[in-house]
């Protein structure tokens, strides 16, 4: 499976690892050389150095038509706009965005792109923690099924991720279906 | 009619002025505090201080009642987020964005930006419309720059149309060796028969290139080129 990840900071590599540990072809991109020290020697992926949101970057990066699309630099809207340029421009066929603006995760959930907002999974956890009522909502909110994803045949049968983990994606469930782990049953 | 301006830059600055001065009802979101207060010292209290890619903030400024939304900041990433957030979340009519690279404008249009206003295509249109176009354009050097890597359009009163390759008289030193039709590039015959609109691709001697303009391109202004 041919998986982008932007952004090479201590999420980034570490997924980047675990998706070449688990034998996909992973490709991270980063402005800064120095990011790619956070991969382990044992990485076998490739790094490309540069803009995530510069299209001719990401093409050379082979985002085109990737199965997996993942941006997570640290700015909101770089991120915004490198999953749309993914999805929109590439072809890419599942895209997640970091946003950290709860309004902004919100919103791009209804466009099309599924979001990951650190505020929101941190609040909740700490939260449920101190046993405090927590929202009931995903830590990746994802696009819902009359949005983009039907245009793109996702890999594992849906962007909704009603049979989550039974994909090509060993590494779990589809977006709509992933939570904090363990904190909440409903 | 309300206008909501995000980013406080020269463009934003001017802008808001302008706005003002002919009457409309205007916000100007900065980020920088600094800035923004140098800006509300001079033209008064329609300065928010606060970042507008931000959810929060945009409401605040009142981007739901906003009849326009002008995305000037510096960053392209940014003024598409401010513009989708404020069309899609905001229901507000008509967004405008700046785009500083080109190559971002197909993106915008497609995500639903209204209107885009890209200053570098802007200058590169007006710079572009100053050069002849009835020129060799030269793609590389070689060697230790002694050749030449030669595109030659051919265009009306082009003397090589209508001929074939073998017919004209190429100085020694430069060899034509390929041609592009309809964007489909095939090597050059010497029976290949020159079309108006083809791309003729040359390689040689750079003092060759008097000569090969006034064969591709035609007479009177080949000392231009050289």
């Amino acid at each position: 499976m041919k998986t982008v990840i932007v952004g090479c900071g201590r999420v980034g590599a570490v997924l980047a690892d675990t998706f070449d540990r688990a034998g996909h072809d992973v490709v991270v991109i980063d402005p800064s050389t120095r990011a790619f020290d956070r991969l382990p020697s044992s990485f076998g992926g490739s790094t490309v150095r540069g803009d995530g949101t510069d299209e001719d970057t990401l093409r050379r990066a082979g985002a085109e038509n990737a199965d997996l699309f993942i941006s997570l630099t640290e700015g909101d809207n770089r991120n915004v706009m490198a999953a749309q340029l993914a999805h929109e421009s590439l072809g890419a066929r599942r895209v997640l965005a970091k946003i950290n603006d709860p309004v902004r995760a919100e919103a791009y959930a209804h466009l099309g792109i599924a979001t990951l907002c650190r505020t929101n999974m941190m609040s909740d956890a700490v939260n449920a923690w101190l046993g405090l009522p927590v929202p009931d909502r995903p830590a990746i909110m994802a696009p819902s099924d009359a949005h983009a994803g039907d245009d793109h045949e996702p890999v594992d049968g849906g962007t909704g991720g009603a049979d989550a983990g039974s994909g090509t994606f060993p590494l779990g469930a589809g977006p709509a279906a992933a939570r904090i782990a363990g904190d909440r049953e409903v | 009619m309300f206008v909501l301006v995000v980013g406080g830059g020269k463009v934003g600055y001017y802008l808001t002025k302008e706005l003002i001065e002919s009457g409309h009802e205007v916000v100007l979101m900065e980020k920088d505090r600094v800035r923004a207060d140098q800006i509300a010292d001079e033209i008064g209290s329609v300065v928010i201080p606060h970042d507008g890619c931000e959810g929060k903030y945009l409401a605040e400024a009142g981007c739901n009642r906003a009849d326009i939304v002008a995305a000037v900041t510096g960053d392209d990433e940014d003024n598409l987020v401010i513009c989708q957030m404020a069309k899609h979340h905001f229901d507000v009519p008509r967004t405008i964005a700046r785009v500083n690279n080109p190559k971002n404008e197909s993106l915008f249009k497609h995500l639903g930006v209204d209107e885009l206003i890209s200053p570098t295509r802007m200058i590169l249109g007006s710079i572009e419309q100053d050069i002849p176009v009835h020129e060799l354009l030269h793609l590389a050097a070689l060697g230790e720059g002694e050749l030449e890597l030669i595109e030659a359009h051919l265009q009306v009163g082009s003397p090589a149309i209508g001929k074939s390759s073998s017919e004209l008289e190429i100085p020694d030193g430069c060899s034509l060796f390929a041609v592009i039709r309809n964007g489909v590039a095939t090597p050059l015959r010497p029976e290949t028969v020159l079309e108006e609109g083809d791309k003729v691709i040359a390689i040689g001697r750079t003092e060759c290139e008097a000569l090969l303009h006034e064969q591709l391109i035609g007479e009177g202004e080949g000392a231009r080129a050289g």
